[in-house]
């Protein structure tokens, strides 16, 4: 339950009197998400103290220093470390991680992938792009087979990861994927993943027209969403399709849910039991 | 337990429980030798006193989740050796800049790369000053025995939280798993420092402001502080800037602050240099082998004396400087192929000879090596 209009939540949680204008292009997707992502916090109730938002580097990365929460914009692909420690730290806070797509499966696949296993009780938002935008478009490890961009010129010859699917095999206890197109949808995930505890995440779907819509047909921001409008299907109707039509689609909704003790939770535990002893 | 005890302690352990008498509540790490009885310690130590051990999966990420962790207000450590230390540096460049303190601890073994694992080395001299890309300011301490482990750990901490910086604690495998017996300092013996807090109002909270010794006060996060931390140069509220002018101030005052310690951070010990013609310069395990060298030299009626270096970076210029025109000589004997050796020759400007008495193959210094080479004019 929103307590303030959506324009005045914006007002609440930028530090637009300091941190604007933004880098952001005209058309991105970035400021669809971040918008969600400030109602869905609003929504927890949570005091902005206790939110530490740590980012990556990469254009959704920038995300932090825009709004007024606790706020860490780490190395590449290294915000996961960061969260990791600040949460068992301080199992207070309520951390959250921001990523891009190079950000979290690129460079720091690694810490995602153990994140999830270990189940640390932060929040990570992967914006997935399909590229590297802040560097100019390069293939990431999210372009799909045969999509073009200046390290990839004849269309990449590579399988992608699908992120939200990798996150629910290493072991998140809450793994889902949204898209820029569907933003309540989106937000509701968003606020889902919040309120529970150990690892979350949401994949968001988003577009770069700026390079990844330029490179590959959609020259203009309204053609990347109605592309995201078109190939998405909910989790329940993507069971009929065929593994060929899957790999096409953007499949959204809840990939995986189980309820098991977060890390913050089980160390507690650990160290009871030491002080009965 | 009451009083003093002496206890027989490898150096590695000592460390642990140096950086558990400097209030350290944080540890992160990935198994690696010779630094690995370091880690194995807290993870049972650290629990009991109510901290986090947590092992990642590398050494980036226990650097990370360690400045994570100062950032929340925890002292916190991590320990490795050279190869692991090699994947730090992107994050030891994150600490200096974003100015978190943070101890980690360097075992070093022979290198270059895997190395030679438990054979000793002090090949990580000039990466613990340089590895990580940018000018950046940065401490490294060392020490030649059990207590001086135990000491220097708690002299990591307390310089790290008071000047806001890494601070890396080179150790040589021989001292990191030799077995002394130490008596253990009560509580309160040795002084333990913690980071200023701020003291002004949540809205006039400048973080990256320097206070009038040029370190500004620290909040957690959570505290009611709420400010942007990055690795990008910023502004004195911690945002990313462009202008010159502004790195200018910001960067300038990263070294200032330093500089402004240097007094208190330059640590070395003197023995029998009163007198002496002939300095060694040493640190670390062959700082003992030098010390029974001015021995067996004296015995001899040769002035010799030693210089041992507890301080590395920021280099201790000022105690060489003391012996401009008095000694005629500075041998440096050192586990590499001259890292300090070089430090030695380029802050003489010709004021002293250089010699040099070098063990770069993984071998121990025999005291006895040093003195004839000292004898015959070291090479
Ligand atoms: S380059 Fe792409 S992702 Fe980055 S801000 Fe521009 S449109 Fe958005």
């Amino acid at each position: 339950m929103n307590t303030l209009p959506n324009r005045l939540i914006l007002q609440k949680y930028l530090r637009h009197n300091v941190h604007f204008p933004h880098i952001w292009c005209p058309g991105c997707g970035n400021g669809i998400f971040l918008g969600a992502l400030l109602r869905a916090i609003e929504r927890t109730g949570y005091h902005r103290d206790q939110i530490v938002l740590v980012g990556g580097i990469g254009c959704i990365g920038r995300a932090t220093s825009y709004v007024d929460f606790n706020t860490v914009h780490t190395a590449h692909g290294r915000a996961l470390p960061f969260a990791t420690g600040i949460k068992a730290a301080n199992p207070a806070l309520k951390v959250i991680a921001i990523m891009g797509d190079g950000d979290a499966v690129a460079i720091g696949g690694n810490h995602l992938i153990h994140a999830c296993r270990r189940n640390i009780d932060v929040t990570a938002l992967v914006v997935n792009n399909f590229n590297y935008g802040m560097t100019g478009g390069q293939m990431s490890p999210t372009t799909p087979e045969g999509a073009r961009t200046p390290t990839s010129p004849g269309g990449s010859i590579e399988e992608p990861f699908h992120i939200a699917d990798l996150a629910a095999c290493a072991g998140a206890s809450f793994s889902a994927r949204a898209t820029t197109f569907h933003v309540r949808e989106m937000e509701s995930l968003i606020f889902k993943a919040l309120s529970r505890d150990g690892f979350s995440m949401v994949e968001v779907i988003s577009s770069c027209p700026a390079h990844y819509g330029a490179n590959n047909g959609a020259k203009t921001p309204v053609e990347m969403m109605r592309w995201q409008k078109e190939y998405s299907v909910p989790v329940d109707k993507a069971a009929a399709l065929s593994p060929e039509e899957r790999k096409k689609m953007i499949i959204t909704g809840i990939i995986a849910e189980r309820e098991v003790p977060g890390w913050t939770e089980k160390y507690r535990a650990t160290l009871d039991g030491k002080r009965e002893k | 337990m009451e009083g003093p005890q002496a206890v027989l302690l490898q150096g590695n352990e000592a460390v642990a429980r140096g950086a558990l008498y400097a209030g350290m509540s944080f540890f992160a790490g990935y198994p690696i030798t010779p630094s690995t009885e370091i880690a194995e310690l807290l993870s049972g130590l650290l629990p009991e006193e109510g901290g986090v051990f947590i092992q990642m999966e590398d050494e980036i990420a226990s650097l990370g989740a360690c400045l994570g962790a100062s950032l929340a207000g925890a002292k916190a450590m991590t320990a490795t050796s050279g190869p692991g230390f090699s994947l730090m540096q992107e994050l030891i460049g994150f600490g200096s800049g974003a100015e978190i303190p943070v101890v980690i601890v360097d075992v070093m073994r022979l290198g270059p790369s895997t190395g030679v694992p438990t054979s000793p080395s002090q090949g990580d001299v000039m990466q613990a000053r340089w590895g990580t890309h940018g000018d950046h300011p940065i401490i490294a301490l060392t020490a030649d025995s059990v207590a001086e482990c135990f000491e220097m750990t708690v002299r990591a901490f307390n310089f790290s939280e008071l000047y806001r910086v890494p601070v890396i604690l080179l150790i040589d495998e021989i001292i990191g798993h030799l077995r002394e017996k130490v008596t253990l300092p009560a509580a309160g013996e040795l002084a333990v420092k913690n980071r200023a807090a701020p003291e002004m109002p949540p809205e006039w909270y400048e973080p990256y402001a320097g206070a009038s010794n040029g370190v500004p006060p620290m909040s957690a996060l959570g505290g009611g502080y709420r400010h942007n931390v990055t690795g990008l140069l910023h502004d004195k509220m911690g945002l990313p800037t462009s202008d010159p002018e502004v790195i200018r101030a910001s960067t300038d005052r990263l070294f200032d602050k330093m500089r402004r310690g240097f007094g208190d951070i330059c640590l070395t010990e003197e023995y029998l240099c009163d007198d002496a013609e002939t300095i060694l310069i040493s640190y670390g395990s062959p700082a003992r082998s030098a010390r029974e060298a001015v021995d067996a030299l004296r015995a001899e009626g040769m002035k010799a004396g030693l210089l041992k270096l507890k301080t590395l970076w920021p280099f201790p210029r000022a105690a060489l400087e003391r012996f401009a025109g008095k000694a005629q000589r500075m041998v440096v004997c050192e586990m590499n192929r001259g890292q300090v050796y070089r430090e030695t020759l380029r802050v003489g400007r010709g004021r002293w000879e250089v010699g040099k008495v070098l063990a770069p193959y993984g071998e121990l210094f025999t005291p006895e090596k040093i003195a004839r080479a000292v004898r015959g004019g070291g090479k």
